[in-house]
């Protein structure tokens, strides 16, 4: 959909996109999430373009000062602007979220898919694989998973996707099976398909539909499960700005300056609502 | 009979099965990979200072040096027998430093479970009953609302507003019911998402169920139909995501403690990790993973007797494996 939304610059076929654009106009949450999302990409992309302030400079005689002007989201003990390092922050909280989308998607979607495609023992096995690391919540998991690896950012993300392999792979697995009783599949087998050839022309591509869904939800669950490791203290090492270390090093000042750990927060809380509001379009578009 | 026999081995079966795995996992997990597991039971700090022969004793002691075999056999005797170890933190049993906080958790999580149920009810009352389509928009946006903000955002808020502000709730601490109220609220909203999603959507289902037109052909009122006829057949589903509901209970109170200092499993799990405490992780992991195999256990064996029409299709022949059951 972000292509719809940079197409104007292009020429090309004007009818359906004044029509995609028209029932956007209809939507107005669901446009305000798309310029959510964009500009969090842009911070994360390009920082300074959006603020002058670097993340670790900072000026100790304007420490704590309030949201204002000058300072958007005020500034912390350091007399570091906390819009800055918000802005600088997103280049981290997204790449680990990013990558743990794609180690959950890419993981699970292949055990779904043999899984479901292999049938049987094959089947059985992963499945009860898949059972247990259902039966550990994700953020134990990740906790645990994070503690072996070390602590950084990369390693949350890559524990955050561990954890959130079984659900993909359910899914997945799901997809298949009610994919492969298709007459299409059927009749591409029919028509002398071999098994590898169905596979990857018929049943992979239409299963993946619902499981791109899950993807899209996932993007704010994971935004979330980063920032809460980093906030308990496992990710990036404190001068990195990341989203729920921000959270965290304003929180020993709530009482006495609560915007420290509030803004980034709730900066943090409008990029999963904006997520969850476009997986949600998404999903119903695709099983209208 | 003999059907329904099956079915209980099954899934009695799959439950036991999930809490050994759990267990070899982190097994796996914190004593097979790390490449040296000994220096994890010292303080990072203070590791150069360790001598040798000091590595060997604790090596000795703990069992590393013994084939992984061996030594994941032993340790699973013991599991059984509900011995994890000794915390090496505290030096005291896993099992009873478990068994220390779990009240003061188990009260936390109980009463933000009813609390969140109470809510995701009146959320799904409200959206069905009203007539107005403003209210049920507002409504319905509330549940993905409140999986969307970070638990550790909501506590924090919570403080700040009720006890650094107002001054209503103290802030910190295990004093009396009224320092429950915060951290119970806190944790509810998280758990209260997806509860009140499946709510809406299956008192929608039911809505336009047959039944129901029977009951408008009878002159029944709206929130007659909504209280008599769908309340009744709709919350049965809850119980499905009784799991997912423990799950995030169990997430929720990590952040949840954490913020509001109090003392439980979810502090205690924290601290375990980062002083690298692995008996004590292993036997919280497999705790927890037993209670929601438990839990799961539960609810597939009543489900059944609560649901007639389930108990009708269990009898004729069922579908009694989700895969490869044939």
């Amino acid at each position: 959909m972000t292509v719809q939304l940079a197409a104007p610059a292009r020429p090309g076929p004007a009818g359906p996109l004044v029509r995609r654009l028209g029932e956007l106009a209809q939507q107005p949450f669901l446009v305000l999430s798309w310029v959510v999302v964009l500009l969090v990409i842009g911070w994360a992309v390009a920082p300074g373009l959006f603020t002058s302030y670097g993340p670790n400079s900072g000026d100790t005689a304007a420490s704590f000062a309030p949201p204002g002007a000058e300072h958007w989201f005020g500034t912390d003990r350091l007399g570091r602007d906390l819009f800055a390092r918000t802005v600088y922050g997103a280049h981290t909280t997204l790449t680990a979220t990013l990558l743990a989308v794609l180690v959950a998607f890419g993981i699970g979607t292949v055990l779904g898919l043999i899984a479901g495609f292999g049938g049987g023992l094959v089947d059985t096995a992963v499945m009860r694989v898949v059972d247990v690391f259902l039966a550990i919540p994700s953020l134990l998991l990740a906790m645990v998973v994070v503690s072996v690896l070390g602590y950084s950012t990369q390693n949350i993300a890559l524990a955050v996707g561990i954890s959130s392999i079984a659900s993909f792979a359910r899914v997945m697995r799901a997809q298949v099976l009610s994919v492969v009783t298709q007459d299409y599949v059927k009749a591409a087998y029919g028509l002398g398909g071999g098994r590898l050839r169905v596979l990857v022309r018929h049943i992979v591509p239409n299963s993946l539909n619902s499981v791109i869904a899950l993807a899209a939800l996932e993007v704010g669950t994971a935004v979330l499960a980063v920032a809460s490791l980093g906030f308990l203290g496992y990710g990036a090492p404190p001068p990195q700005p990341e989203w729920g270390l921000l959270v965290a090093e304003g929180r020993d000042y709530v009482a006495v300056h609560p915007w420290a750990s509030i803004m980034p927060g709730l900066a943090l809380a409008l990029v999963v609502i904006a997520t969850h509001r476009i997986s949600t379009s998404y999903r119903k578009e695709h099983h209208r | 009979m003999s059907d329904v026999l099956r079915y209980l081995a099954l899934k009695v079966g799959r439950a036991v099965f999930v809490v050994w795995a759990a267990f070899t996992l982190t097994f796996v997990l914190l004593f097979v990979l790390p490449a040296n597991p000994v220096d994890l039971l010292f303080d990072p700090a203070e590791l150069n200072t360790i001598t040798p022969k000091v590595r060997e004793q604790v090596a000795d002691s703990y069992g590393f040096n013994k084939p992984v075999l061996l030594q994941y056999l032993a340790r699973l005797g013991h599991a059984l027998t509900g011995d994890f170890g000794n915390s090496v933190q505290s030096g005291r049993g896993v099992t009873a430093t478990i068994a220390d906080v779990l009240p003061s958790t188990l009260v936390l999580a109980s009463g933000a479970l009813a609390l969140a149920l109470l809510v995701a009810f009146v959320i799904a009352l409200v959206a069905t009953s009203t007539r107005r389509a403003w209210v049920r928009n507002l409504v319905e946006a509330l549940p993905s609302g409140a999986v969307s903000v970070p638990v550790f955002l909501s506590g924090i808020l919570m403080l700040q507003i009720f006890s650094f502000q107002l001054g209503w709730f103290p802030a910190f601490g295990e004093g009396g019911a009224r320092s429950l109220v915060l951290p119970v609220i806190t944790l509810a909203i998280p758990v209260l998402g997806p509860i009140a999603q499946l709510l809406v959507r299956s008192f929608a289902t039911e809505f336009r169920s047959g039944y129901v037109t029977t009951s408008w052909a009878k002159g029944a009122t709206r929130s007659g139909i909504v209280v008599r006829d769908v309340f009744r057949n709709a919350s049965l589903p809850a119980l499905t995501i009784a799991g997912i509901t423990f799950g995030n209970l169990i997430a929720g109170s990590v952040i949840t403690e954490t913020v509001f200092a109090r003392e439980g499993i979810g502090r205690m799990t924290q601290a375990a990790i980062n002083t690298l405490d692995v008996p004590l992780v292993q036997g919280i992991v497999v705790v927890v993973a037993a209670t929601f195999a438990v839990i799961n256990l539960i609810v597939d064996l009543i489900y059944p007797l609560l649901d007639p029409r389930l108990r009708a299709s269990l009898a004729v022949g069922p579908p009694l494996a989700a895969g490869g059951g044939k």
